[in-house]
């Protein structure tokens, strides 16, 4: 059976990038597609060469690099991270008064979006809440297993005095009146039944950003709602997203085929962003190996230095100097991922339960197949 | 009173669960032992273009697709046809079982490498 030599099989790993096309985007590791050689699914030969490589790892921000997946994998965790983990949102508010200025609809629009966090056991511990639909009329009736409970009420008034600052030309909100501002952190979590039991004392619920400004009030206005929050996924609304973002691309590459020296070397540094090339002096071994380069020797050339920063705007494929100098492309296998979660989980832990979702995926379909088969 | 309502949710809930198995998958009329379309149910790209590359990873498999028939439904459809003799279904659930494997790598190995990177970061902090 033929094996592709190291260089054929990295010129395979590369998606071209011209100037105004692509070239070899889909991957070709299949079966079949290369006469005699052999592309079978081998677990042993993909957990050597699958890499996993760390840039940044933050609560609200991870990058990381995955090298030797398929796009159609990286893709599914993607699409997972995205639409299909659970986390908690507001879904029903109970609005008992709310004379402020903003809608009933509007506010409650407004708590939905609001990023919860707490306990995590405890959000796992939580089970679905089924609304009653056209097929299902009953749904689930809230209870301490399926729905979290917050209250949300203020009421704004004058401070002391603050009518007389008000008729003196006072218009400073903050010397006028009392709880003019309604933050995040003014819905209180109720916890209900087992609740109190389940959740960790040191981690209730509570809003993520606790300075959120929900609305702002003038004295008499009130409000006094109550907040059903429940488990739900990205798919159903974005409000249970739990990423702000979770994206890849895919690894820049830059070869510089011919050695561009000089002045060209710096307008060549300019056309990408900083830090991608560097400029280095020219060594008697270049000019050994370039014989154009005669006499040139201590001027400068362009390095590529830090690939992964290039945002492939292909501006150097527009100047007419560099244009056979250069080629541009990507690593179809390395995807650059980059993570940012609402608040609710850590973004590596966010990135593993995409992994465990997807083989859970997998379970339920080998059950299915099972009870049809049956 | 609070103790029965939970564990009967529960036990609902579980039950539910194995009708819901049942739904997930069927196979759309016309097949035969070597080619087959099945029908996922609340499925998507998600797992269909995963299923679609690992099954094509098979030698034994002539073709693998998928589609999603019509955008409102939640339904996806993946049409699999082998070489001679060798049956669909064992083709799909080798997929699945390769899927698996491959989860367990990427944890692994990411687990591995997010520690590794805690503890450097840890070290010169």
């Amino acid at each position: 059976m033929p094996v592709p030599s190291h260089e054929e099989l990295e010129r395979r790993r590369r998606v071209g990038i011209n100037a105004e096309t692509v070239a070899d985007v889909t991957s070709t590791d299949f079966p079949g597609h290369w006469p005699g050689e052999n592309h079978e699914w081998n677990l042993d030969h993909f957990s050597n060469t699958f890499k996993v490589q760390f840039h940044t790892n933050a609560h609200f921000d991870s990058s990381f690099s995955l090298i030797g997946l398929d796009a159609s994998v990286a893709n599914a965790f993607r699409r997972i991270l995205l639409a299909e983990i659970p986390t908690l949102a507001i879904e029903t508010v109970y609005m008992v008064q709310n004379t402020s200025i903003i809608q009933d609809e509007v506010l409650a629009h407004r708590l939905g979006l609001i990023p919860l966090k707490g306990d995590r056991k405890a959000l796992n511990w939580l089970r679905w809440c089924k609304k009653a639909t056209e097929d299902d009329p009953e749904g689930n009736t809230p209870t301490d297993y399926n729905t979290i409970i917050l209250e949300l009420k203020m009421k704004c008034e004058w401070q002391e005095g603050g009518l007389e600052r008000a008729a003196a030309g006072e218009t400073d909100p903050d010397k006028l009146y009392k709880n003019h501002s309604v933050y995040a952190k003014d819905m209180v979590w109720k916890p209900v039944g087992k609740q109190s039991e389940v959740f960790a004392a040191d981690r209730p619920i509570e809003p993520v950003h606790p300075d959120l400004l929900i609305a702002k009030m003038r004295p008499g206005q009130r409000m006094d709602m109550s907040l059903h929050a429940v488990k739900g996924i990205g798919q159903d609304h974005a409000k249970f997203s739990p990423v702000a973002t979770a994206s890849y691309r895919l690894l820049p590459t830059i070869d510089i085929l011919s050695p561009i020296t000089g002045t060209d070397a710096k307008k060549f540094a300019r056309c990408f962003p900083k830090g991608v090339i560097s400029l280095q002096p020219l060594t008697s071994k270049d000019v050994e190996s370039h014989p154009e380069l005669e006499g040139k020797e201590g001027e400068v050339k362009a390095v590529v230095s830090d690939p992964m920063r290039d945002t492939v705007s292909r501006e150097c494929l527009r100047h007419p100097e560099f244009k056979d100098k250069v080629k541009l492309g990507r690593v179809r296998d390395h995807f650059i991922f980059r993570v940012e979660s609402t608040g609710q989980w850590d973004s590596d832990e966010l990135f593993l339960e995409s992994v465990r979702l997807l083989k859970v995926k997998c379970q339920r379909v080998k059950r299915g197949l099972d009870a049809m088969n049956r | 009173m609070e103790d029965a309502s939970v564990n009967g949710g529960a036990e609902e809930a579980q039950q539910s669960e194995v009708d819901a198995d049942r739904d997930r998958i069927r196979v759309l009329s016309g097949a035969t032992d070597t080619a087959a379309s099945f029908q996922f149910e609340g499925e998507d790209h998600t797992l269909g273009n995963v299923l679609r590359y690992i099954i094509m990873k098979n030698p034994d498999v002539e073709f693998c697709g998928y589609s999603i028939p019509h955008p409102s439904e939640t339904k996806m459809n993946l049409r699999i046809q082998t070489y001679d003799g060798v049956n669909v279904y064992d083709v799909l659930e080798k997929g699945l079982d390769d899927l698996m494997d491959l989860c367990d790598v990427v944890i692994n190995k990411f687990t591995i490498a997010r520690d590794d990177f805690n503890a450097r970061r840890g070290q010169t902090a």
